[in-house]
């Protein structure tokens, strides 16, 4: 008996069919919980035992189908289960995926009539029904997206989907986690038909009551994969070619693809039952380590709470911004015009010259003409977006602007210029926001005559393609300002971090710490093509020295010059410093002069070979696993140092701001999701050790050596308080 | 008990493809030839034999399931001869003499066979498949990498060029050539008849005496491809991230050659000589395998040489011929500057870059070529060594008696 939630309600019509409709009252998404799990039983149960029951159709009472796991509950039980013994775990882990086994075992026919979107367990749920009809609906997209957050399909997606439509095609299903939209789906044998929306439950009907099978195709005698399986000649290459991609794509730090990749070969030599068996015991194991932890957190639970104003102050009504004052239209200025056009927002874009000013324009053309060449937009909505850019000199033209964004120069005295021209003619409530990386935001809004209007609004580079927008709260900043950029950065589609307003702010202390210790790491005559690999195979998506040459030695030489000008009393030369000098002296000024840390020439790069020279290699050079942890570590003790230091106001803010930002290994969750990890006393132990081996820009703060001595985490139960209010 | 060698033959190495002459016998029948000749010229009672260990790499198909007792009773030996089928991948060859000459030694077998097999035109390379490159697990534990990999790995970690490379192997071939040409492989290569008596081949097919520093430039290096496209340079430098990049040094002419072969040694205890009116030739002094980091895999040898040697009580100066399998010119290059090895005392009569390396065969035959040489220059000691996929190295010491 079902003393539960009803999830699932269960109708039987007069020709005996069953209509199961997924319903999670309370809830605008169907998530997949225990009390779905129970209801759903339930449900299978009847359909089973009731003799007049012909069938069934699972279908849901939402928009979309199911979304997939309740992934909030899922990461919080984590520590519910932390002391469960191995054979209760096991489970546990394999409850839903018993759940749908019964269902299509059950002796009846079910057929999923598929009205929305059904990602993850909700397309596992799908699977496992004996026939499959999908909305023919642009919003009815299905797939197994797990992947993305570290976790694998575990309710049958890795062993139904290779029996359905081979191992081959089933591989980059599972390994890329892409949504699939209804034609392909049909193309692609992971639905049997379309219908119009309205018509699916009808159709699915007809299938019931005209050719109905209890069976699914792996329950026949004599099933085989098509295409065959692991070990099948058609296939063996597959997995050898496979396993290496995959290895030289992921460096080994992504234990779910690897662990999909099992589940296809070892799960395709076995029949169904013990093939799921060895499903569960890989998402078990994928679902209780630090990766997908951090990964459901970061990506997911936070950067939607981050979305959703996690630090909008209360009580300021929705802002919309209409019209957007953007000055300085270089690729910055370009790009932020083109994401404010795109979402309907009329821009006006200024620069010193008209030209300069088109140049801006022609930044966002460009990009939408690729757009509409690789048929992702039409002429016409390019048309429209293009319209809604406006290149001037004039800021007579911002007086009825709402917000603005300034992209000019970083320089403190070009930027003060721009203010005081644009406090001549914006009107009193239009917030003014400066576009820095570095520079601090209290003095920058000393050139206005309304700070508490200012505010800064870093965006990443290229403006149009990176998804965060870092929040510098100044000191006279206020809460509706706050609030009206939050907003506006909303209404971009971009995800804000807030943080307080000190040197670096967060995004780029964090990566200079990186940085600026790998610079460092030459000096110290530890081979260059050992920092670079070792870099990479940490998850750092470029090495350090390529990277510093991308962005050019003058930059970064500059950029050390105005931060000792801009913080004269707590700028410390960084270890790079001397090294960075040394390159621009000898005018290996990047990538762009063909030469830095690298010799560029038309067959690529290579490693300048004179650093040897200026560095001479260390006769013994490190292990390069503490290599790959000095990179993550002085990054995760930066990030505990501003947090020590109340730049941060949460961990949400570090952990999102460095992945989507900075590029902070998305493995990882974020330095503070790495370090709950890892747990705070290894953590400072190892800091430690690293500190001693390598220098004091490892050494853990005393926040990190408390939370050691107190058992403290960032996340969960154990959390620390985070201290409020901004640095001292 | 020491274990002596009596005898030894081998096939002439035949290319491994369609057009290669022993291309049309069966592995079976290859296997069984050695065994029919050392029989035939020892005018041996094969009923005393009391075991055939005998290597084969791929022992799946028609050499599968024990490809050694087929192989007796193909020969026409006594159906009292036992036969026992051994993979150490490259090594099992060798491995086929050591476990052979272990039987011996502990007093088990008065007489045994150590011999190999690979047909590698009727039974490819990689046909046995195996979980190091399929299973995900695996790969990944290992940082599996193919073989070619590993040798441009190997190569560029020591900073050998492509020159160096190419010079070791025209010189294989100018060895082999010379050897051919002065009749030193007489004595053991035995020609290969077919089931109706017609003689299939009397020569290595793949040794080309013109070859030169020069003509082997022209060749494209075979694994840069593989290597860029596919990945495997990057899980390479996954284990050796002191490496700027893989320096695609290795082709077709600076490899061991893909051929068909078979070779058998006959060993036994001074008891058995006296029985059966055999002569000791040389004496197993010692033989050791060793186990190494597998995405490198080819530098095994040194490691399994230092334990045999150390094993012998022996010193790297008393050892008067080596004879280290020439899987790819790197191999042998790394093992001669790692152990102290003149050029002018290892593969002195050429190697497999030259006559080919029928995998699971190649460990009887070399090691019967270097005792002849022993034999044909007065000289007392060799060392013989193979390296072995997923990092291994096998040897083995000898002494003429």
């Amino acid at each position: 008996m079902n003393t539960g939630t009803t999830v699932v309600r269960c109708e039987v019509d007069a020709d005996g069919i069953a209509l199961l409709t997924i319903d999670y009252p309370g809830k605008t998404m169907n998530v997949i919980d225990q009390a779905f799990m129970d209801s759903l039983q339930h449900c299978i149960d009847r359909v089973r035992d009731d003799a007049s029951i012909k069938g069934a159709i699972v279908t849901s009472g939402k928009e979309a189908f199911v979304a997939g796991a309740d992934l909030l509950a899922m990461e919080q039980n984590l520590d519910n289960t932390a002391t469960d013994p191995l054979p209760v775990l096991f489970e546990k882990y394999g409850s839903l995926s018993r759940l749908f086994r019964n269902l299509e075992t059950c002796g009846k026919p079910f057929v999923a009539a598929i009205n929305g979107t059904a990602m993850g367990g909700g397309f596992e749920l799908a699977l496992a029904c004996h026939h499959r009809v999908l909305a023919d609906s642009p919003a009815a997209v299905v797939g197994l997206p797990e992947v993305q957050l570290g976790l694998l399909p575990g309710a049958g997606g890795t062993q139904r989907l290779p029996r359905l439509i081979g191992i081959q095609a089933a591989m980059p299903c599972l390994l890329e986690g892409k949504h699939v939209a209804p034609s392909q789906a049909l193309q692609a044998g992971l639905v049997h038909e379309l219908a119009p929306p309205a018509e699916v439950i009808a159709r699915a009907k007809r299938w019931l009551l005209d050719s109905p099978r209890a069976v699914q195709p792996w329950d026949e005698k004599g099933f085989r994969i098509p295409g065959g399986n692991a070990l099948d000649p058609r296939v063996a290459p597959a997995f050898v070619v496979g396993n290496t991609m995959l290895q030289a794509n992921t460096y080994q730090n992504l234990p779910a693809p690897q662990a999909i990749q099992s589940c296809l070969y070892e799960g395709s030599l076995l029949p169904i039952d013990k093939a799921l068996r060895v499903e569960t015991k890989y998402l078990m194991t994928v679902a209780r380590g630090p990766v997908s932890r951090g990964m459901v957190r970061t990506l997911f639970v936070n950067k939607t709470r981050a979305e959703k104003g996690l630090h909008r102050p209360a009580g300021f009504p929705p802002f919309t911004s209409h019209k957007l004052g953007m000055i300085g239209a270089g690729m910055m200025g370009g790009g932020i015009a083109l994401v404010a056009a795109r979402r309907g927002i009329e821009v006006v874009l200024i620069d010193r010259d008209q030209a300069a000013a088109e140049r801006g324009k022609a930044y966002a053309e460009k990009a939408l003409r690729k757009q509409v060449e690789r048929g992702r937009m039409t002429a016409d909505n390019r048309d429209a977006i293009l319209a809604r850019i406006l290149p001037t000199t004039d800021y007579a033209l911002l007086r009825d602007a709402d917000m603005v964004v300034e992209a000019v120069f970083e320089d403190r005295a070009v930027k003060a210029e721009v203010t005081r021209r644009l406090d001549a003619v914006l009107p009193a409530d239009c917030v003014l926001a400066s576009n820095t990386s570095a520079l601090p935001i209290t003095l920058l809004a000393q050139a206005s005559a309304r700070q508490e209007r200012f505010i800064g609004l870093h965006f990443f580079s290229p403006a149009d393609k990176m998804p965060l927008v870092e929040v510098i709260r100044g000191k006279a900043t206020n809460d509706a300002t706050l609030a009206c950029a939050l907003d506006f950065v909303g209404q971009l589609k971009k995800t804000p971090i807030v943080v307080n307003d000190a040197r670096g702010f967060f995004t780029s202390r964090f990566i200079g710490a990186f940085v600026d210790d790998a610079i460092g790491m030459v000096a110290e005559g530890i081979n260059p093509a050992l920092i670079e690999n070792c870099a990479r195979q940490a998850g750092m998506p470029v090495g350090p020295l390529a990277i510093t040459d991308e962005l050019s030695i003058d930059l970064s030489v500059h950029a050390g010059e105005a931060q000792a000008r801009e913080y004269p009393d707590d700028y410390r030369p960084g270890r790079s410093v001397p090294v960075l000098r040394k390159l621009f002296d000898l005018g290996r000024l990047g990538r762009k002069a063909g030469k830095g840390f690298y010799d560029y020439d038309a067959s690529g790069k290579m490693l300048w070979p004179g650093l040897a020279k200026l560095y001479p290699p260390k006769p013994v050079q490190p292990d390069p696993r503490d290599l790959r942890q000095r990179i993550l570590y002085v990054q995760a003790v930066e990030a505990a140092r501003a947090m020590e230091e109340g730049v941060l106001l949460s961990p949400a803010d570090g952990d999102v701001g460095s992945i989507l930002g900075v590029g902070y290994p998305a493995y990882t969750g974020g330095p503070f999701c790495f370090i709950d990890g890892v747990g705070a006393a290894a953590f400072v132990a190892e800091a430690d050790r690293l500190a001693d081996l390598f220098g004091e820009q490892l050494r853990p703060p005393q926040l990190l050596r408390d939370m050691a001595s107190r058992g403290q985490t960032f996340y969960g139960a154990t959390a620390v308080a985070v201290r409020q209010g901004g640095p001292a | 008990m020491d274990a002596f060698i009596f005898d030894h033959v081998r096939t002439p190495r035949a290319r491994g493809k369609a057009d290669g002459s022993l291309h049309e016998v069966t592995s079976v029948w290859l296997a069984s030839r050695p065994l029919a000749a050392l029989a035939d010229r020892s005018c041996l009672d094969t009923s005393a034999v009391e075991e055939v260990v005998m290597g084969c790499v791929n022992p799946v198909g028609e050499q599968g399931g024990n490809i050694a007792r087929m192989a007796v009773l193909a020969a026409d030996w006594d159906q009292a001869v036992p036969g026992i089928s051994v993979d150490r991948a490259c090594g099992s060859g060798l491995e086929a003499v050591a476990i052979a000459a272990g039987k011996v030694m502990s007093g088990q077998a008065d007489l045994a066979v150590g011999a190999g097999i690979e047909s590698m035109s009727r039974v490819p390379m990689g046909s046995s498949g195996g979980a190091w490159a399929q299973d995900p697990t695996m790969s990944a534990k290992t940082h599996f990498v193919m073989q070619g990999i590993s040798a441009d790995l190997l190569a560029s970690l020591h900073g050998q060029t492509r020159r160096d490379l190419d010079a070791y192997a025209a010189e294989s071939h100018r060895r082999a050539a010379r050897a051919w040409s002065e009749g030193r492989f007489a004595r053991s290569v035995v020609p290969v008849k077919d089931f109706i008596g017609l003689t299939l081949i009397e020569r290595d097919e793949t040794v080309r005496p013109e070859t030169t520093v020069e003509s082997l430039s022209a060749l494209k290096p075979a694994f840069t491809e593989m290597g860029r496209k596919y990945g495997y340079d990057s899980v390479a430098l996954q284990r050796y991230p002191q490496l700027q990049r893989i320096e695609h040094v290795h082709h077709a002419g600076n490899s061991s050659g893909i051929v068909d072969g078979a070779g058998a040694v006959l060993l036994g205890s001074a008891a058995a000589a006296g029985k059966h009116g055999l002569k000791p030739r040389a004496r197993i002094r010692s033989f050791a395998a060793i186990g190494s980091e597998p995405t490198l895999m080819l530098d095994g040898p040194a490691a399994a040489a230092r334990r045999a040697l150390e094993r012998a009580g022996m010193q790297p100066p008393d050892i008067d011929l080596w004879e280290l399998n020439e899987a790819f010119s790197t191999v042998v290059l790394t093992f001669m500057s790692v152990v102290g090895v003149p050029h002018e005392r290892i593969n002195v009569n050429g190697g497999a870059i030259a006559m080919g390396h029928p995998l699971g065969a190649s460990g009887p035959m070399i090691l019967g070529t270097v005792l002849d040489e022993l034999e044909r220059t007065g000289k007392g000691t060799a060392l013989v060594s193979l390296c072995v996929a997923a990092g291994m190295g096998t040897a083995m010491v000898i002494e003429r008696v």
